[in-house]
């Protein structure tokens, strides 16, 4: 793991920090020793490649798998030995929505929180309005479940993680099956939890996503934890690419090489390297001398997608 | 207690998912049917009846209708409709996806396993006093309902009857809870209720095979539906009570190991549906 990784299990200030959490499925390594820290407040994107792990770490975190080994507090209170009681101020939305079908949408939320042992009943119409309200599902409160689009349904299982006020949201791929519009509206009201100083730990296998909201990420690749920390220190870490584009492609990758860059690369007429400590003018200079003609010449951080591939070892979208 | 720690609200959401279901109304209608039914075909057949057996008691009085209705489903109709219930009920909030989100809730899953299992004791009461309701209800408007002879004995009066029917209906509902409880547990094997279902139905079955096989007649004893029938003690005069006492202690014996399994085997599953 990276020196800007947070601490694992650095207590106090974590909504959820885990120690070598680990699910073996028969003989394979579902998730290995994933030490999570997740910062109160923070708005945390869990990612990684379909198939990484990370519902199955949502599953320990929440009491419906019991992990092979390791050990995870929620909300400050070791989760195991608390008797789970943590989950009352957590809301969760794992692997997609599930409700009955035969009922309708604001049914199947009075149902979940009868479910709910210390939710006030003299309430429950307000909150389960509020909550439809709050995803825009109120026209369709009545509808049967069955009847709900796949859009619609996410929105419910939003809607039920919002039945109360939560002190932690765990939200797994919160906006899959929605279209763009759902995405932006899922987005903002994501926003708008975390300014109302809600802990939201989001998975997701889409960076654009993630990018616009989070505030810290942990990256699964295979089941580990390969990164962890705050967002900007990953764009930092991410070394610079210069990117030459030329007629004389073969010339100027000798003149990066001479000048000490490592990476070299070419394709066509574009030449990448790896920046380092190289002083950008310097090389442009250089290129011009050597007869190398330049018409086009950029420094740049890989983009996230590419930062990923290097992060995981494959590409985003990719099963694991 | 504040009106949020009332226990119950749970249970009766959970009565609410189950007497509303389609299927469940669908199969507690058919039961009620059934002593409908045998009371018109008793009516309409012009075979003369003779008393001392409780389908021939029908003609004599309608009261019979209600023990006949009871014989005749206790055997495979009464277990089925058990079946589907008490296998759907935690398979089939895992097949739906649901058990992962009441889990989360958290529901605590002893709670759940409780709550489930006095939804299904009540569906159990439920299916019983419908059969014999409807029983009575028919043999009213369609035979005699005065003094009636039971299986041996002098004469009783109606109401004296009505008292024998109830405690044959308590007897049947406690040896039906035993399918309950092990549909109960089967359900917290699989995702998939039909398959708890038919597996519950199926074990059912077997049981009742056995007994019907003379060679194992040394574990009949031990079988669990081998007391089902033996209600019928309860209508002579006097009860006799040995049989009906060694039933209720076996279906005991049984529903406690049931639940055993099922706590045993739900409280440290994995849910991955
Ligand atoms: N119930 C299960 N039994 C066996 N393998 C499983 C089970 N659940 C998940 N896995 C395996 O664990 C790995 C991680 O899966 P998952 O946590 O769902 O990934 P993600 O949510 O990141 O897409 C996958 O290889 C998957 O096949
Ligand atoms: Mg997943």
């Amino acid at each position: 793991m990276s020196e800007e990784g947070l601490v694992a299990g650095s207590g106090a200030g974590a909504a959820i920090s885990s120690i070598g959490l680990t699910k073996r499925f028969g003989s394979v390594n579902a998730v290995d020793g994933v030490d999570l820290d997740v910062p109160v407040g923070s708005v945390y994107g869990f990612l990684g490649p379909n198939g990484s792990g990370k519902t199955t770490t949502i599953r320990m975190l929440l009491g419906l798998i019991f992990p092979t080994s390791g050990s995870h507090t929620l909300l400050g209170d070791d989760f195991l030995t608390s008797g789970a009681l943590a989950l009352s101020r957590v809301g969760a939305l794992v692997e997609g929505p599930a409700f009955h079908p035969y009922l309708s949408g604001h049914a199947n939320l009075v149902r979940l929180d009868a479910a709910d042992r210390s939710a006030d009943a003299g309430t429950v119409k307000t909150r389960v309005g509020e909550a439809l309200d709050r995803v825009g599902l109120s026209a369709a409160a009545a509808k049967r479940y069955r009847a709900y689009s796949l859009g619609m349904r996410q929105r419910l299982g939003i809607a039920a993680a919002l039945l109360r006020p939560r002190d932690l949201l765990v939200l797994d791929e919160p906006t899959n099956g929605l279209d763009p519009q759902g995405t932006r509206e899922v987005r903002t009201l994501v926003s708008d939890l975390a300014r109302g100083g809600v802990t939201v730990f989001l998975s997701s296998h889409l960076l654009s996503e993630v990018e616009q909201l989070c505030t810290a990420v942990g990256v699964m690749s295979a089941g580990r934890l390969v990164w962890q920390g705050e967002l900007a220190h990953l764009r930092e870490q991410q070394a610079k690419q210069v990117r030459v584009e030329t007629p004389a492609p073969d010339a100027a990758a000798r003149v990066l090489t001479a000048a000490g860059l490592r990476d070299v690369a070419r394709a066509d007429a574009i030449v990448t390297a790896t920046l380092g400590d190289a002083d950008p003018e310097q090389l442009v200079t250089a290129l011009v001398r050597a007869g190398v003609g330049v018409r086009g010449f950029a420094v740049e951080r890989p983009s996230f997608e590419e930062q990923f591939v290097g992060l995981t070892g494959e590409g985003f979208n990719v099963s694991g | 207690m504040s009106p949020a720690e009332l226990p119950g609200r749970f249970f009766r959401s959970e009565l609410k998912l189950v007497f509303r279901r389609r299927r469940n109304v669908a199969l507690l209608t058919i039961l009620g049917l059934v002593p409908v039914l045998i009371s018109i075909a008793v009516k309409t057949s012009n075979r003369s009846s003779r008393g001392g057996s409780i389908f021939g008691g029908i003609s004599e009085n309608g009261l019979f209708a209600a023990l006949a209705a009871l014989l005749a489903v206790l055997p495979l109709f009464l277990p089925l409709v058990v079946s589907v219930v008490a296998g759907d009920a935690i398979a089939g909030e895992a097949s739906t996806g649901t058990l992962r989100y009441l889990l989360s809730v958290p529901v605590g899953r002893t709670r759940l396993l409780t709550v489930k299992l006095a939804a299904i004791l009540v569906w159990c009461v439920a299916c019983v006093a419908t059969v014999a309701l409807m029983g009575v209800l028919a043999g009213l408007a369609l035979f005699p309902s005065g003094e009636l002879t039971l299986l041996s004995g002098r004469p009783v009066a109606y109401s004296v009857g009505l008292g024998r029917l109830a405690l044959v209906s308590g007897y049947v509902v406690v040896v039906i809870a035993m399918v309950g409880a092990l549909g109960l547990f089967v359900s917290t094997m699989t995702e998939v209720p039909v398959a708890a279902m038919a597996a519950t139905l199926t074990l059912t079955i077997v049981s009742e095979v056995a007994d019907a096989v003379p060679q194992l007649s040394a574990i009949h004893g031990w079988l669990p539906t081998h007391y089902w029938l033996q209600w019928v003690d309860l209508l002579r005069d006097p009860v006799r009570t040995v049989d009906i006492s060694t039933g209720l202690l076996v279906t005991l014996g049984y529903v406690t190991v049931f639940l055993a399994l099922a706590w045993a085997r739900f409280g440290g599953k994995d849910v991955t549906s």
